[in-house]
Formats: C-alpha cells, sequence, structure tokens
C-alpha cells in the first residue's frame, strides 16, 4: 500500500470509518432538531420538512414562559457558578497548600458528587431539604446546582496550584508580600485561567442540569425542566427546538473557551 | 554598615524534626557581618532546613534565631530583613524579567521612577542589560540565575541566602558564576549565607564554611583550616579525599593507635630504594590501581600492612604513558609526620 508521502499516518479505513459513525451517531440527532425548529408542520415531523420557515423564532420570542425560565436558568447558573468559584478555590487551595490529617479522604469527597449519580444527589438533597422544613425555591436550586459545580472548579485548580508548587509563593514572602499580596500579585494570575475554565464548565453544566433541578426546585422551572414539559403538549412543535438551540448555544461556547483555555495552560 | 561585635546571623541551640527525622538537631552558628559564610554538607545532613528557618520558612522546634541581634524565630518570612535566592530560582513565570526584580519594592510601594532606577542598576550589577521585557521562560538557565539575584539584592538585604543557587546550572557555567556571585558579594558587602553540597564551591567561594552531617554541625573554620586540620573523621572524608587511618594500621605507621586522615597529595610516590628523613614515615606498597587525570594522577597503593592508600601526584615530568606503566608496581610511600592530622571522633 501507498503511504502519503506527507509523513503523518493515514488511518486504516475500518478505523476511519468508525470513527465517522461515532461521530454521526452523536450529532445526527443535533442536527435533526436545528433542521426541525424551521419546518412549516406544527405538531408532526416528517422527513423531509415539507417548508422551511423563520416563524418558530418570533414564536418563541413572544412568550413569556420562555423568557422566565431562561431568566431563571441564568440566574442559577450564575449564582450557582460564583459559589463554586469561591468555595472551589478555597478547598483547593486548603489540599494543594497544607498538610493536614485526613487531606486524602477530604480529597476524595470533594470529588464524589460528580461520580455519584444526579439521581442519588436529588434525592439526598431534596430528603435533606424537607427535613430541614426549607421552602422550595430558586435557593434551594442553586445549592443543589452548586454541589457538582465546586467539584468542576475544585478540580480545575486544585490541578493548577499543584503544578505550581510552593517555592513562587515562598519566593513572595521573601520579597517582603503578606498573604494577601502574595495571592493578589502571584497566586491569581496563574490560577486566573483555570478559575475560568472551572467557572465556564460550571455554569454550562447548572445551565442544562435536569435530574438534581427535578428534585430541588418548588414550582419553578429551569429552561430544561420547561422543554421538558413542552414535550407532553405537542403544540408549537418546533419552538422547544428553537429553545433547543439557544441552550446549545449558551452552553457550548463556554465549554469550547473552557476546552481552549485549559488547553493553551497545558504547553 | 558595620555592626561591630553582632554577628549578622545567629544560631543558638536550634533543632527542627520533620516526624521522626531530626533535620536540625542542637545547632549552633554565629556568621559575621559581611561574611560569606557556607554551610556544606550532603543531601539531608540539615543544612537547608537551617536557611530556611533564617529565611522564615520553617520555625524551629527549639532554639533561638537571631539576624543583628534581634531574635527572629517568630516573625513570618514577609518581616525578616533577608531575602533568597531559591535552588529553583522560583522567578514568577506571569511577569517579565523587570516585574520580577522590582517585585520587592513594588510591594514596598517605592514610586514607579526610582524602582525603575533601581531596576536599571540591578541589570547592570548581573550583566542583564536589555533583557528587561523578556519572560523568565525566554532566558537561559545562567540567566534566570542572574534574575533570582536581582531580585533578591534590589531589596538591599543585610543578609542573602543562597540554596545551591548554581546547582542546575553546567559545570563552565557554575565555575564563572562561582566568580561572578563572590565578586558581586565583596562589591554590595552583603552577608551571604551559601548552602551548597559541592566541597570544591565551598572551598573556592568561602571566607568561611561550616560542615553538617546528620541535622549537626561537625566543624566550622576557613576553608583552608577545613581542609588541613579536618576536626573529624567525616570532615576529613566530606572535604576533599582523604586517607582515613586508625587502629593497628596507625600504630604501625606512628606508634600510636590513634586515628588520623593524611591528605593524598601530602604523600610522595618513590622507588623502593628511597631513603626517609627522620621526620617522614614510610611504608612500602603496591600500586593497584592507576586514574590519570590529566592535571595530576591519583595512584591506588595497597600497603603491606594491609589497607590501601589514595595518592596523588602532579603529572609534573610524567606523561599518561609513563604512569600507566606504574600499575602492579611495588612502591615506597613517604610523607611528613606533620601533614598526619589526628581526629577526634565524629560523635
Amino acid at each position: 500500500m501507498k503511504k502519503s508521502s506527507t509523513g503523518g499516518n493515514t488511518a486504516p479505513l475500518p478505523v476511519a470509518l468508525g470513527a465517522w459513525i461515532a461521530l454521526l451517531f452523536l450529532h445526527v440527532p443535533v442536527l435533526i432538531i436545528l433542521l426541525y425548529a424551521f419546518t412549516t408542520e406544527e405538531a408532526t415531523y416528517s422527513f423531509p420538512p415539507p417548508g422551511l420557515t423563520l416563524r418558530w423564532i418570533g414564536i418563541t420570542m413572544g412568550r413569556t414562559d420562555f423568557w422566565q425560565a431562561l431568566q431563571l436558568s441564568l440566574r442559577v447558573a450564575g449564582i450557582a457558578t460564583l459559589a463554586a468559584l469561591v468555595l472551589g478555590t478555597l478547598a483547593a487551595a486548603a489540599v494543594a497548600r497544607s498538610r493536614f490529617f485526613g487531606k486524602e479522604a477530604v480529597s476524595f469527597l470533594l470529588l464524589l458528587p460528580l461520580a455519584l449519580p444526579g439521581i442519588v444527589t436529588g434525592i439526598a438533597l431534596r430528603s435533606a431539604i424537607s427535613l430541614g422544613n426549607i421552602p422550595f425555591s430558586f435557593w434551594t436550586i442553586v445549592i443543589g446546582h452548586a454541589t457538582f459545580c465546586v467539584v468542576v472548579v475544585y478540580n480545575n485548580v486544585v490541578a493548577r496550584l499543584r503544578r505550581f508548587g510552593n517555592s513562587q509563593v515562598e519566593a513572595s514572602m521573601d520579597l517582603g508580600a503578606n498573604g494577601w499580596q502574595t495571592f493578589r500579585y502571584v497566586i491569581f494570575p496563574n490560577i486566573a485561567s483555570a478559575l475560568l475554565a472551572g467557572g465556564m464548565l460550571a455554569f454550562a453544566l447548572s445551565f442544562d442540569e435536569v435530574i438534581v433541578t427535578t428534585f430541588t426546585a418548588g414550582q419553578q422551572s429551569t429552561l430544561p425542566i420547561w422543554i421538558f414539559s413542552q414535550l407532553v403538549r405537542p403544540r408549537d412543535r418546533p419552538v422547544t427546538n428553537v429553545v433547543a438551540i439557544v441552550v446549545i448555544l449558551i452552553t457550548f461556547i463556554p465549554i469550547v473557551i473552557a476546552h481552549r483555555l485549559t488547553q493553551e495552560s497545558n504547553e | 554598615m558595620a555592626y561591630a561585635g553582632i554577628p549578622a546571623v545567629e544560631l543558638r541551640s536550634v533543632s527542627r524534626a520533620f516526624g521522626d527525622v531530626r533535620a536540625v538537631d542542637g545547632v549552633n552558628l554565629s556568621i559575621l557581618d559581611g561574611e560569606f559564610f557556607t554551610m556544606l554538607g550532603p543531601s539531608g545532613s540539615g543544612k537547608t532546613t537551617c536557611l530556611r528557618m533564617i529565611a522564615g520558612f520553617e520555625r524551629p522546634d527549639a532554639g533561638m534565631i537571631l539576624l543583628h541581634g534581634q531574635d527572629v524565630s517568630a516573625l513570618p518570612p514577609y518581616e525578616r530583613s533577608v531575602n533568597t535566592v531559591f535552588q529553583d530560582y522560583a522567578l514568577f513565570p506571569h511577569m517579565t524579567v523587570g516585574d520580577n526584580i522590582a517585585y520587592g519594592l513594588m510591594i514596598k510601594k517605592v514610586p514607579v521612577a526610582e524602582r525603575q532606577r533601581r531596576v536599571a542598576e540591578m541589570l547592570e550589577l548581573v550583566r542583564l542589560q536589555g533583557l528587561e521585557r523578556r519572560k523568565p521562560s525566554q532566558l537561559s538557565g545562567g540567566q534566570r540565575q542572574r534574575v533570582a539575584l536581582a531580585r533578591a539584592i534590589i531589596n538591599n538585604p543585610r543578609v542573602l541566602l543562597l540554596d545551591e543557587p548554581l546547582g542546575a546550572l553546567d559545570l563552565k557555567l557554575r565555575q564563572q558564576m562561582q566568580l561572578e556571585l563572590k565578586a558581586i558579594q565583596q562589591r554590595v558587602g552583603i552577608t551571604f549565607v551559601y548552602v551548597t553540597h559541592d566541597q570544591e564551591e565551598a572551598l573556592t567561594m568561602s571566607d568561611r564554611l561550616a560542615v553538617f552531617n546528620l541535622g549537626k554541625v561537625e566543624q566550622v573554620g576557613t576553608p583552608a583550616e577545613v581542609y588541613e586540620h579536618p576536626a573529624t573523621p567525616f570532615v576529613a572524608s566530606f572535604v576533599g579525599i582523604s586517607n582515613l587511618v586508625s587502629g593497628e594500621v596507625a600504630q604501625a605507621l606512628t606508634g600510636s593507635p590513634a586515628a588520623f586522615s593524611i591528605r593524598p597529595e601530602k604523600i610522595h610516590l618513590a622507588a623502593l630504594e628511597a631513603c626517609a628523613e627522620l621526620d617522614e614515615i614510610a611504608v612500602d606498597g603496591v600500586v593497584r590501581d592507576v586514574i590519570y587525570l590529566g592535571l595530576y594522577t591519583r595512584y591506588l597503593v595497597a600497603l603491606d600492612i594491609g589497607v590501601d592508600l589514595v595518592v596523588a601526584q602532579q603529572n609534573l615530568h610524567t606523561s599518561s604513558m609513563d604512569v600507566m606503566a606504574v600499575r602492579g608496581q611495588r612502591v615506597r610511600l613517604i610523607w611528613k609526620r606533620e601533614h598526619n592530622q589526628e581526629l577526634s571522633a565524629s560523635d
């Protein structure tokens, strides 16, 4: 067989085929959503769509329940991310910087919520919140989301701090900087991109979270829950697809940026 | 700056343990103002821990640390008038060379104009003019080392601590930097406390040195004192190469069983028929091994009375061919009694 002269090995045909099938399998359903956001049919889908229209975008924009759900989701994601940035950074600093009894256990327990199925986290939180007689509200949703957002930020920051080493901190102190000055001038600039990446990932995770939200929400519906409720009422079905595109845009962009940022700093 | 009579750094029975390991064990040291003082020892001997305690990164478990007569044992690093050059340099990767050097002044809120003037001075001192805007990642190892030095000296510390600062450099650069460091120290007149495991470096640069072993100081003295009169077997073997002789062999050679050391370069390699003077010791043996080192040759001689001695001879009149021919031959070793250095036990 003749190899390409550019030096790189081309993948054998079965492998290339496998890769393409996997990619199609992952992304064709998303393409279907994109397509049927513009179909002229109202309730049922047929392929190919009988016609294309931009009408549904206008209809979506006119629906107040959509705007309420979007606003709630953005607020929840924003506040959960902020809480995660503060708590995750503090936890990472404690684990990476100091030696204390049970440090490994603490590190493991911090990562556990990410591995735990959302349904378990959801039930646990619901029981705990009911036991405490706390009414389900905006804040209970934020608390639920913060459980996994903290982990994402913690994970990013702790990895950066471990690589960063302690001697720069010592150098800063040696040159007369106290703890706060050392954080501001030396630690923060070095972990800023990890914070940004972790924060964006946390935001994206929170924004499309369904399982934990169903357990911790009261009457409110976040955008994903609103979409889910729309499926049982097939009126204006393409509207759901338009909203799905909005969700894709809002979550996809931060994830791409976060990926870029971690990629750059790894070089 | 003169602080007559008061040592720049003083350690009074300082101890520090890490878990079960007594890293520093009752160390007493007195470092004079303006001195180039070296703490020499193998890894794990406690020298770096001592340095870190002077800097304030570690607290002593017991004892007291004084800087110019003031007890600083409880002060954090940023309240001590010392600065450190780290082994890995610890430059701030997100700052330029200029910002790295100016860091201490920036923290002290020195006006920008003054900062720039001092940074320029420092760049000149360490010969890095024109590299102010580079990032540390764009510098060579030797250049980073100079930045680390400038970043410390700009603060006018009364004591500069250096933790194996040349460890990461190659031999040529290291030798060049040794001379340069010494010159800079003499120019700025700051007390240097220098940590190294390299005995040659310690002998080259220091006004005085302390030899560390297992958390304790074995000997303090000038390089000549420590080299010529090692106080313990450890010092004799760690600083330079030494032949340690004790027990029956010592009895046979000197008439006394007291342990002594003899430097290889003090021993003369002679023909069997050579005669010794009254103040000399003569002993016969077989040359077991010859190591030609260019400047001199090292011979390993197995004495008839049962030990091996290392002998070093300058290649004054000999070529490599000549010295190799000596292998396996019987020789007589002759040296002056006065070069025997009596040793006390290490502990």
